[in-house]
């Protein structure tokens, strides 16, 4: 890999049409370093999430130009689109687990994207990347009868089991105890020093920024500082 | 089943699992499919007694060209034609034989009280090659005045009687006032056309129809010489008889043709048909209604799974691996429920309801593709699932 993981330059972004069309990214441009952990923060409304969504090539690019793992997103097919999403991580605020699935079996849907080992790798892949999340007793349990901690950590399995090489995550933490919510990004900030995962993270935590090694602050859409540690 | 579905797509059975998951919603989708394979059953049960008793008659003759009125419409619903065309049917090459046939109902009441309406068949006695092998050797018994051969199908008749005729029991019964004694039995079966038939001689025939002529029988029943075709004799009758008065069909076309009237001409055959119309259609809806709801209700995993870069091909599998399941699961007990009633259908009424291979099978693959259609127009609402909504 040549360049970072993501380069974003001149980025604007609109919603609505005529009369209701409104700016919501402001000429943003940000370059993050690989194996590194950034915080977006800025109140409500300021374009957090929706910048987090133009990175991670879930809404298209009106304007400017976003290279994800040296991929221009502007342009970019749907195929090339979906290609470059199994590369990545995503953690919502909400779990989105699917209810019908165990902890397990949803951890799986992060590997059988990619169709590469067989079942039984799968499942021990799985089923490792729920103990390190301390749910190893949860393993065949349903979501239903996780609580709201547990299936945001089995979210977080699902986002972590493909060795994504970038993870981007929405306040993950708002769901999670004080103790997990740690344990989640020493697991991140570790990643991105073992393996040189690449995190971009939305959060008003301040116990994590203290573990952050860039913090960005988002207002009306533009960038009003942006500091490294 | 888990473990079979994961072999078979070589991935988790999220279709099943997601279908499993709401037991509710599955019975009910099981329930409404078993329901339309039922509706569909009985209609095409219906429709194939009714077929099967249309084209019945045509198993106690044997004839290769049939010759009838142009006003007629069926081998049994058939008007007079003139013997006359017998003779000059006879001198067409290619003709080898020829015999008349009649053809009436004859109404009458049994000593028990129990009305019974037969369709009689008056053949020639001494051209047994005109009746069906099973039958010919019996067609000697009715060289005698007012002797009968008995369906063994006959609605109403006593088994005690069809036991005793078989045994060699004659049995005497009175119609139009006379006395008619069943020497035989043949077996053809009632149906919609009559309670039963009966094969009698020509002379007893045109006894007990006394406004009928030997001049002017119902059908004429052509041999053709060995090493003829059928379809040649027919196109040499053709030119020479009259087509605006006589119509000249081999046996097979005049098969059809009777199917295709009782089918698309009368308004049983429509209703039937409407029927299976509707059981498709009330299976279409239910699935639909079923496999949207779920969409419907996962659209959030679903906007999830496409976050994480899963493409159309495998929503499509998912809702195509539920269509399947659901036909499959719907199928067997619509299939037993359907088997059950036809056997409770021929007790109660003798009509020849059966369920053959071909029809399982055709409808199970319309099961499939019922299903199938059914997912195509749910995974629409897939469109809905958009992964930008989801942080
Ligand atoms: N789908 C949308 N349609 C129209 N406007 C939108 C849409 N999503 C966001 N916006 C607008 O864009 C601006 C930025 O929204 P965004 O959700 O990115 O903010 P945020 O920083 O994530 O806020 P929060 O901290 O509340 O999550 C807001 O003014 C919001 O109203
Ligand atoms: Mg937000």
């Amino acid at each position: 890999m040549s360049g970072a993981p993501i380069v974003v330059s001149g980025l604007n972004h609109f919603f609505g049409t005529g009369e209701a069309r409104k700016q919501a990214i402001f000429d943003i441009n940000v370059t993050v370093k690989r194996g590194s952990l950034t915080i977006l923060m800025g109140p409500s409304g300021s374009g957090k999430t929706t910048l987090l969504t133009l990175i991670g090539a879930l809404r298209d690019i009106q304007d400017g130009s976003v290279y994800l793992l040296d991929r221009e997103l502007n342009g970019a097919t749907e195929g090339e689109l979906v290609a470059l999403r199994r590369r990545l991580g995503f953690i919502f605020q909400a779990h989105n687990l699917h209810e019908s699935l165990t902890a397990t079996q949803n951890v799986r849907m992060g590997l059988e994207v990619h169709g590469k080992g067989n079942a039984s790798l799968q499942r021990a892949a799985s089923h490792h990347m729920l103990d390190l999340l301390g749910l190893a007793d949860r393993r065949d349990y349903l979501p239903g009868n996780l609580s709201g901690g547990q299936k945001q950590r089995v979210a977080v399995a699902r986002a972590l089991v493909a060795n994504p090489q970038i993870v981007l995550a929405d306040e993950p933490t708002a769901a999670l105890d004080k103790e997990s919510g740690h344990t989640v990004v020493e697991m991140l900030k570790t990643l991105g020093q073992v393996r040189g995962t690449t995190t971009v993270m939305v959060t008003h935590d301040p116990r994590i920024l203290e573990l952050a090694d860039r913090i960005i602050k988002l207002e009306d859409g533009s960038v009003v500082s942006d500091e490294s540690n | 089943m888990n473990w079979l579905l994961t072999q078979l797509f070589g991935r988790l059975p999220i279709g099943w699992l997601q279908l499993s998951h709401n037991k509710g919603r599955l019975f009910a989708a099981v329930s409404g499919v078993a329901f339309a394979n039922l509706l569909v059953f009985m209609q095409l049960g219906i429709m194939g007694a009714l077929n099967g008793s249309t084209v019945a008659p045509y198993a106690i003759i044997d004839t290769d060209i049939i010759l009838s009125s142009q006003e007629g419409n069926t081998l049994t619903d058939s008007e007079h034609i003139a013997r006359v065309w017998m003779l000059q049917a006879l001198g067409v090459a290619g003709v080898a034989d020829v015999s008349p046939l009649y053809i009436g109902n004859l109404p009458f009441t049994l000593d028990d009280g129990t009305s019974v309406s037969l369709l009689v068949f008056g053949v020639n006695t001494t051209q047994p090659g005109f009746v069906s092998p099973a039958i010919a050797p019996l067609l000697s018994k009715l060289t005698l005045e007012n002797t009968t051969l008995l369906d063994e199908g006959t609605r109403g008749m006593p088994t005690s009687v069809i036991d005793g005729l078989k045994a060699g029991a004659p049995f005497a019964f009175e119609a139009s006032g006379q006395t008619l004694t069943a020497v035989g039995t043949m077996n053809v079966g009632g149906g919609f056309l009559a309670d039963g038939m009966m094969m009698v001689s020509d002379q007893t025939f045109l006894q007990f129809f006394g406004s009928r002529s030997s001049a002017a029988p119902d059908h004429i029943m052509v041999r053709v010489a060995d090493g003829v075709s059928p379809e040649t004799v027919a196109a040499r009758l053709s030119d020479v008889l009259p087509a605006l008065t006589v119509r000249v069909q081999t046996n097979e076309a005049a098969q059809a043709a009777d199917l295709s009237f009782m089918s698309s001409e009368r308004p049983t055959g429509i209703i039937f048909g409407f029927g299976v119309f509707m059981g498709i259609l009330v299976g279409l809806v239910i699935v639909y209604q079923v496999l949207s709801t779920d969409v419907a209700d996962h659209l959030r995993e679903y906007a999830t799974f496409k976050a994480m870069g899963y493409g159309q091909p495998f929503f499509l599998g998912i809702i195509f691996e539920e269509a399947i399941v659901l036909a499959v699961f719907g199928f067997i007990p619509g299939l037993i429920a359907s088997m059950g009633l036809y056997a409770g259908l021929v007790a109660v009424t003798g009509l020849p309801v059966t369920m053959d291979a071909s029809r399982a099978i055709l409808v199970f693959l319309g099961t499939l593709t019922a299903c199938t259609i059914s997912g195509a127009i749910a995974t629409r609402r897939l469109a809905n699932a958009d992964p930008a909504d989801l942080f």
